[in-house]
């Protein structure tokens, strides 16, 4: 296992895309959430703001990214042939693809954390001089409040648990543009459907098993009570999703010849 | 002695290097493909599927009967007007028969505003307390006269407005402005009928009069109902975010105070009679909605709207009969990616550009053909889809705001070029970045994303505004069925299916996306080895 962590390790760290895509992940979310950041403002009408989702809205992007990031890992040795060596090198598959899987999690956990902190101390630094302030009952964005933390720490999971989600529906269809295609179908058709229907307990379940969905449901601290499920649950639909991901990949990658 | 032998030479005739030939190459490469034959097939599926899907089994049983009356208890009902447009019809009427031509003249001294208290959409006159509060900008009080007595009839109107002036008004839809004045100061309002023919006039001194506008009204009754109206439509929804479920607004009220009323013309005998025009069908006997007889005039309370209505709580466009859309859409941007980056690949590009060694010939024609086949297939599909859940809706009892042929005919064409083009973009990308997941997310993050956080109300609507004018999400106006009142303060938001861009200009937003990635794509494919 160590011998294959080691390969997967170097394999990774020697491709130039993987630096470039944790650094595009991080500048995506970051920079989207700065531009919502700047564009609200606070309105004593209305309802009130989630600040801490608001300030991590840049996940919706950056999963993105650290989807291609997780599909290249397994379909780019599939596109090259390199997954032939690969898999003389350490024939017992399930072992290949666990240390695919916890390396390319601790990267992808890396640039999630950095992602979300830069996210925070933007919304830190930016909202408080658009109205957002403790006159208007809104604390400053702090890592020390409970549901704030949960929301941060839920949203570097959040990005591990999509990466593990891609790794495994690219281990499952080989080919890269499908991969990737059904990846960001499962995180983004589902919000719109759920939007479209017009049928609101139908929308409520799409809600419910949305990966995305129910996943950033983590990052709510507000109006807790009217979310379609509730933080913690919803982190582990995604689980469930990317557990089955990984499962019919491993199995698949077990099975079939290369 | 070694002879010379002649180098071989084909006797077959050369072959004719033209682009329908390249045309056809491309054709066969994608018609052979199985795979991408059944991708385009599942989308065409897909679009059909969740037409239904869409419209699921909700049941509103919403009625557009004459009257609130007609429909079951707690139905909402939805009055229609003279073009066949969903309409509000509430306000307050102080009226009397006018049996022929003749012309009321009246001077609103005072136009305010009453505190509301009110929520939701229905407008509750119990709700409303005669304190004075904000007036609302699009207020009436003035001058009326309507052919029948049930909701939604023919009318023509001459009015003062919160913050908008004089205008003219007929047919909810039609809407002329007058002077521009401040409702500070006496307004004189004229209103005068001639046989079909109505026609408005201001003053600002009941001497000097000036024509706003004249409206004809086809087959006017002789025998009318003809008065004084105030209403007050809803706040519009929190401008910020429109969550999923669509918040409504505050109910209104208004205050008129009407002096120096004079009449001429075929007016019976008979006294002025107060009536609260379509508030939930009952007749109010409260006192702080109706009318009092004061010095030579009236003073009237009213609430609601004479407009077209926009974000009815049970009513729907044809945003749900297409939520397939975007699943083909999906479908057609890894198709799209594929059909260039499978021949790096394969290492068919090669042979291909071996065979036509003219490169941007080759690039143009894989984007006529994929265009040409994701087109037809979205037209087919979106052909079927829209009138299969606009049916599906209406069996369902729910209202759906009626559209023109023409306007069917471009969201079906519209929607198919969408599709057509997005496929377009993702062939360029693929052909720039000749990586398909970078590609397939590059498109995504265009053009799905972004429809996707604004419809989810995940950024605030300045942005949501400006990212349906900056992105090929753009495109998503095409689709947009209602028409977008000034005259009436709504949010009009992607969310709620109104576009910031026009149809055709949020077209040509996507348009040019793909035309500049083709070119790109193009440059880099004649100046770069395959």
């Amino acid at each position: 296992m160590t011998g294959a962590l080691r390969a997967e390790w170097t394999k990774l760290r020697t491709v130039a895309a993987t630096g470039w895509l944790m650094l595009a992940t991080i500048t995506a979310t970051v920079g989207l959430g700065t531009i919502v950041a700047l564009a609200v403002t606070y309105r004593s009408t209305g309802p009130g703001q989630d600040i801490p989702k608001l300030s991590l809205v840049g996940i919706q992007l950056g999963q993105a990214i650290i989807a291609i990031l997780a599909v290249q890992t397994i379909s780019g040795e599939y596109s090259t042939g390199m997954i032939r060596v690969t898999l003389t090198a350490i024939p017992r598959r399930p072992t290949l693809l666990a240390a695919k899987a916890a390396i390319l999690t601790a990267l992808v956990l890396t640039a999630g954390a950095v992602a979300v902190l830069g996210s925070v101390l933007v919304g830190r630094l930016i909202l408080p001089g658009h109205g957002f302030t403790a006159a208007h009952g809104y604390a400053l964005l702090s890592l020390s409040h409970g549901p704030t933390l949960r929301a941060a720490a839920g949203s570097v999971l959040y990005l591990g648990l999509i990466a593990l989600l891609s790794l495994g529906v690219a281990t499952a269809v080989r080919e890269s543009a499908v991969a990737i295609g059904l990846v960001l179908g499962l995180l983004y058709l589902f919000p719109i459907l759920a939007a479209l229907v017009t049928d609101p307990q139908l929308k409520r379940h799409l809600q419910q098993i949305a990966p995305m969905t129910a996943g950033l449901a983590v990052q709510a601290t507000t109006n807790l009570g009217r979310l379609p499920i509730a933080p913690w649950a919803g982190l582990a639909v995604l689980a469930g999703w990317a557990a089955a991901a990984v499962l019919v990949g491993g199995l698949l990658l077990r099975w079939r010849d290369a | 002695m070694s002879a010379t032998t002649a180098p071989y030479r084909s006797d077959l005739p050369a072959g004719r290097d033209s682009f329908a030939q390249l045309l056809h190459a491309e054709w066969t490469k994608f018609r052979t493909v199985r795979g991408w034959v059944i991708t385009a097939v599942v989308s065409v599926i897909a679009i059909i599927v969740f037409a239904y899907l869409g419209t699921f089994r909700h049941e509103s049983g919403v009625c557009t009967g004459p009257s609130p009356a007609s429909c079951q208890a707690g139905h909402p009902h939805v009055p229609v007007g003279p073009g066949g447009e969903a309409v509000s019809d509430s306000y307050y009427f102080v009226h009397r028969t006018l049996a022929g031509d003749g012309s009321v003249t009246v001077r609103v001294s005072s136009l305010t505003g009453l505190r509301q208290t009110g929520n939701g959409n229905a407008v509750s006159t119990s709700d409303l307390v005669g304190a004075p509060g904000p007036v609302q900008p699009w207020a009436k009080a003035g001058l009326t006269l309507t052919a029948g007595s049930t909701l939604g009839s023919a009318y023509a109107a001459v009015m003062l407005t919160g913050a908008h002036g004089v205008r003219m008004q007929y047919d909810y839809t039609h809407d002329t402005a007058g002077p521009s004045v401040s409702i500070a100061g006496a307004r004189w309002l004229r209103l005068t009928r001639s046989g079909d023919t109505v026609i408005g006039s201001a003053s600002a001194d009941g001497t000097h009069w000036t024509v706003v506008s004249s409206a004809r009204l086809a087959g006017l009754p002789a025998s009318v109902q003809a008065g004084l109206f105030v209403t007050s439509p809803q706040t519009a929804p929190s401008q910020q975010f429109l969550a999923g479920d669509r918040a409504g607004g505050q109910a209104t009220a208004a205050n008129a105070r009407f002096d120096r009323l004079t009449l001429e013309g075929q007016w019976p005998a008979g006294r002025w009679r107060g009536q609260d025009v379509g508030a939930n069908g009952q007749t109010s006997t409260l006192t702080s909605v109706g009318s009092h007889p004061s010095s030579g005039g009236f003073t009237v309370t009213g609430s609601g709207d004479i407009a077209p209505a926009v974000g009815l709580p049970a009513a729907f466009t044809d945003q749900p009969s297409l939520t397939g859309v975007f699943v083909a859409l999906i479908v057609l941007i890894v198709l799209g990616t594929m059909f260039i980056t499978a021949e790096y690949r394969r290492g068919l590009i090669h042979t291909t550009l071996a065979a036509s060694p003219r490169r941007g010939r080759v690039l143009l024609a894989k984007a006529l053909v994929i265009a040409a086949v994701t087109f037809l297939a979205g037209a087919a599909a979106t052909a079927v889809a829209i009138p299969l859940g606009t049916r599906l809706l209406r069996s369902h009892g729910n209202y759906v705001y009626p559209t023109s042929a023409l306007t069917e005919l471009r969201v079906v064409f519209g929607t198919a070029a969408l599709l057509a083009l997005t496929a377009v973009l993702a062939l360029a990308l693929g052909a720039i970045l000749r990586r398909s997941a970078a590609a397939v997310t590059a498109v995504i993050v265009l053009i799905v994303l972004p429809y996707m956080l604004v419809i989810v109300a995940a950024v605030p609507a300045g942005v949501a505004q400006w990212l349906m004018r900056l992105t090929p999400a753009a495109a998503f106006a095409v689709e947009q069925t209602l028409p977008q009142y000034h005259q009436v303060d709504y949010l009009y938001t992607p969310a709620s299916g109104f576009y910031p861009l026009a149809p055709a200009v949020g077209f040509a937003v996507l348009l040019a996306y793909a035309l500049i990635a083709l070119g790109l794509a193009g440059h880099r494919l004649r100046t770069t080895d395959a």
